[in-house]
């Protein structure tokens, strides 16, 4: 295991760290040298301590709580609908004939767009925002099930047919899986517009309450910007972890479509 | 060994609408073939031996005259046909004891036998060891006896070949043929091929139905009375199938007889 990490690391292309690591050096070094007005730009190690502070008074745990509740929340609700509407469109011509043109219609409505209207509906607090989230995550997901589903190529559903499938057999044991990497990467990025949708959320419909995105609207309301770039440094590390995950999932899924040569 | 089925069309007839225009794929087709019987059916494209095959394994309907099997007219498909396509058609999400276990979906074995059979017939195909590979771990050969394995795991009363081997390159389809011929006499199940490789159809069949295009129907018949296995250079083997190349037209100057065998 040990000599394993070891040649991981001698493996290891380290120049994408240079750049961010340039940056870090000259921005303590104009920091440190008062070359602009710190009040702006704090310097590095202030957010560092800024970090540490959220730490330990917990408020960092909690925020990070709601925020993510609220995404996986949205997420999950959104994945549901997504992969049942894809199912029914792709499935069914009837229900493709009746429901497809307002599918269509309404997902190029911005998602932005709905926000006045779900404020009106569910007002600001928890429920508007996990329903702002649910759509993000469902135009994609939905669209990824949609387009796996119709490419389910006529001789693998011939097959089906020759050994007398029923409909349960022939969703679970051809279509969902025949489908399945369409539905992966549409799950892949509804993950990613969820994220995007939770942070959004809290800036456009502002309640009481925890959140990352909250922190970092505070830090701008009482001009504290380590904290609004602290809060910027979680949300994107969370987002990077996130497309991580599913990059990873997607390949142990996947992988009996073999090795891309 | 399973039971064998008696196969019964009579004057079938089969025509498409395109744009309006009545086209007709099959006219007049009438057949008998006997339990446990090799049937090869021969023919160039668009004679309408693919869709014959269709027919009778029930992916394609409307169609007139009468599709008996064991006395009683199909309908749909059913786990008393099987089929084996020129493309594999394997799922590549399964492994391959996982894509043969497909055809046992509603089969009504318990677990256990079901499982057995699966061994047997990935042993049957010479398949021993790959039980858990994904077809993209396959070679085409490899992947059509998965494929075979299929079609016969569920005891089929009939089973119909495709163009079962059209893809293959010549030595894998030459030792798959021997394979199928060897399966047929253990099985003792009927099978029907068609294929335009008129060297293929003599090899494997008790008959070759020779079938015509434009419409799609049986222009001759030939017994192949020769003892298994078969000699492909024997002179009798050789003038059966000049015979049957004769009968597409075809002048048989015997340099000539292979390349026009796949035209």
């Amino acid at each position: 295991m040990a000599s394993d990490a070891f040649t991981r690391l001698r493996t290891t292309d380290f120049r994408g760290w240079v750049l961010p690591l340039l940056l870090l050096v000259s921005w303590e070094y104009t920091t440190a040298l008062q070359w602009v007005d710190t009040r702006i730009i704090p310097s590095p190690l202030l957010v560092l301590e800024t970090a540490w502070q959220w730490l330990i008074s917990g408020q960092l745990v909690a925020s990070l709580i709601s925020s993510l509740w609220r995404d996986i929340a949205g997420f999950s609700l959104g994945s549901l609908i997504g992969i049942s509407v894809g199912l029914a469109l792709g499935i069914s011509k009837v229900t493709n004939r009746i429901a497809g043109p307002t599918f269509h219609t309404l997902k190029h409505i911005s998602l932005f767009a709905w926000i006045p209207l779900l404020t009106a509906f569910f007002g600001r607090e928890d429920l508007a925002k996990v329903v702002f989230i649910t759509f993000s995550t469902l135009y994609p997901v939905a669209l990824g099930t949609l387009e796996g589903v119709r490419g389910i190529p006529l001789s693998q559903l011939e097959v089906a047919r020759v050994y007398g499938f029923n409909s349960r057999q022939t969703l679970f044991r051809l279509v969902l899986p025949a489908a399945s990497p369409q539905i992966l990467s549409g799950l892949h990025l509804g993950l990613i517009y969820a994220w995007l949708a939770t942070i959004g959320g809290e800036f456009l419909m502002p309640s009481v309450g925890e959140g990352i995105g909250f922190t970092v609207i505070r830090g701008r309301a009482s001009f504290h910007i380590e904290q609004i770039i602290f809060g910027m440094l979680i949300i994107g590390g969370i987002g990077y972890l996130f497309n991580h995950l599913a990059t990873r999932l997607e390949t142990r899924l996947l992988h009996w479509r073999g090795r891309p040569s | 060994m399973a039971h064998a089925g008696t196969l019964q069309l009579n004057n079938v007839n089969k025509h498409y609408t395109v744009k309006g225009q009545t086209l007709k794929v099959l006219e007049d087709v009438s057949l008998s073939i006997q339990p446990g019987e090799f049937v090869s059916i021969v023919g160039s494209s668009g004679c309408g031996k693919s869709t014959l095959l269709r027919l009778i394994v029930g992916l394609e309907a409307g169609y007139e005259g009468e599709i008996l099997l064991d006395g009683n007219p199909i309908s749909g498909t059913s786990l008393d046909r099987g089929i084996v396509f020129q493309e594999h058609r394997l799922f590549p999400w399964l492994t391959v004891e996982q894509n043969i276990g497909l055809a046992l979906e509603n089969s009504t074995l318990s677990e256990v036998e079901k499982k057995r059979s699966i061994q047997e017939h990935i042993e049957l195909v010479g398949l021993k060891g790959f039980e858990k590979a994904h077809p993209y771990q396959l070679s085409g050969g490899m992947s059509q006896r998965v494929a075979i394995a299929r079609g016969l795991v569920n005891r089929p009363e009939v089973l119909l070949l495709d163009e079962p081997f059209g893809a293959l390159d010549a030595m894998t389809k030459y030792k798959l043929q021997n394979e199928l011929q060897h399966i047929w006499q253990t099985e003792g199940i009927t099978m029907i091929l068609v294929t335009h490789d008129v060297e293929e159809a003599v090899y494997l069949g008790d008959r070759v139905i020779i079938m015509e295009p434009r419409p799609g129907r049986i222009k001759r018949e030939v017994a192949v009375n020769l003892p298994r296995p078969r000699n492909r250079s024997d002179i009798e083997f050789v003038c059966l199938k000049d015979n049957i190349l004769s009968a597409f037209g075809f002048l048989h100057k015997p340099e000539f007889t292979t390349e026009l065998a796949s035209v």
